[in-house]
């Protein structure tokens, strides 16, 4: 089969079969990708979910724009991602069409009572979770607690600053004390 | 105009989403309410139905505001939005820079950037949990949401205790479902 083919195929699958995103959808590409396919091999894969840690955007899709990349350059690393957004995407757009409709329906009014509440502990679970990753040090705590109690005083406070904000300052302030630390750190730890 | 709008609002949430599919939540909210796209109710309700339809949580949710927005054109320019960061950046990296990221400038950054991101995520989780549990009308706690939540939380949560894996986020959804038909149909 056309490998580009295979490559949008093999895709579209995983997107269309993996629930929940994110690291549900990375056993699958892994199963996919490493085992069956052998198109990277294991360790390429644990280096590309690192690298999808500190790159912005799904990991999935990250995933599948470097093995697409890996086998044929940018047309394959296109036909990866178009794979994986593709089946999600058409789910969504047809339920977006009858969605409103569905909510001046009584039962299901009454059953997101519920759901928006499950919604909720769903973000503080993830939130948890990336907390007890963290490293257990002053420094990311600061800036976590910091963040933390910035984000609830605009939210309670209905500031218009974004988060986006938040994120760029702090950035900022962690790259100003490494230069600023750096004299201070052993000789020739530079570059 | 709007299909613009649309672009430039995903593109920022593509740039800056680190941490995953609930790494996106704060900022997709955040871009998603300041537009004025959608209300904290139906952004809320989409959030559960992005998690109980396959595909990336973010995807899903740019899809459904584009396509509230502006139709298909608009999904079509709000997923492509979303994901194009990320595109350019895996190519980027895996391409030409692959040592920007060991860079100590770049990783000093991100070592700001990714516990701000935790507390942003966490504040918003919080935030939500209080503003859905704690409902206050007329001076008084109102008693099913809080209720609802107490149960919710200690399923999902004890789940843990019992089991290593716990009960999936799309059971919960099914689970808080049907405990809301209960709460507020019967």
């Amino acid at each position: 089969m056309n490998i580009l083919l295979d490559l949008f195929l093999s895709f579209a699958k995983i997107g269309l079969f993996t629930f929940g995103g994110g690291y549900a959808m990375i056993a699958l590409i892994e199963n996919t990708c490493v085992e069956k396919k052998r198109w990277i091999s294991h360790d390429e894969m644990m280096n590309i979910t690192v690298v999808a840690e500190s790159t912005p955007g799904p990991i999935a899709i990250n995933c599948a724009t470097f093995v697409g990349y890996k086998q044929r350059g940018f047309a394959g690393a296109l036909a990866a991602t178009i794979g994986i957004v593709l089946p999600s995407f058409c789910i969504i757009f047809a339920i977006s069409r009858f969605l409103d409709h569905f909510l001046e329906i009584s039962w299901i009014a009454h059953a997101f009572q519920g759901i928006k509440i499950a919604v909720g502990i769903l973000i503080l679970d993830a939130a948890l979770k990336m907390l007890g990753k963290m490293q257990k040090k002053a420094l990311p705590r600061a800036f976590m607690l910091s963040a933390f109690f910035a984000m609830l005083l605009i939210s309670s406070l209905s500031l218009r600053i974004s988060s986006i904000v938040l994120m760029l300052t702090a950035g900022l302030i962690s790259l100003v004390i490494f230069i600023a630390g750096k004299p201070a750190a052993k000789g020739g730890a530079g570059k | 105009m709007i299909l613009l709008e649309l672009f430039i609002g995903f593109l920022k949430v593509g740039c800056f989403a680190f941490g995953g599919a609930y790494g996106a939540i704060p900022l997709i909210r955040d871009v998603v309410l300041s537009y004025g796209w959608l209300d904290d109710e139906m952004l809320t309700y989409m959030i559960a139905v992005s998690e109980s339809t396959p595909g990336p949580i973010m995807v899903n949710l740019a899809t459904y505001v584009g396509s509230s927005r502006a139709g298909l054109a608009g999904s079509l320019v709000a997923t492509l939005a979303v994901v194009l960061p990320s595109f350019v950046i895996i190519l980027l990296v895996t391409a030409l820079l692959k040592t920007v990221l060991k860079n100590p400038y770049v990783q000093a950054v991100l070592r700001g950037l990714k516990p701000c991101m935790i507390g942003i995520i966490l504040a918003t989780g919080v935030s939500m949990m209080l503003r859905n549990g704690l409902v206050i009308q007329d001076g008084r706690v109102l008693i099913r949401p809080l209720l609802l939540t107490l149960l919710l939380g200690t399923v999902y949560f004890g789940s843990r205790k019992l089991q290593k894996s716990g009960i999936s986020p799309i059971l919960l959804i099914c689970l808080s479902a049907a405990a809301g038909i209960a709460a507020y149909g019967l």
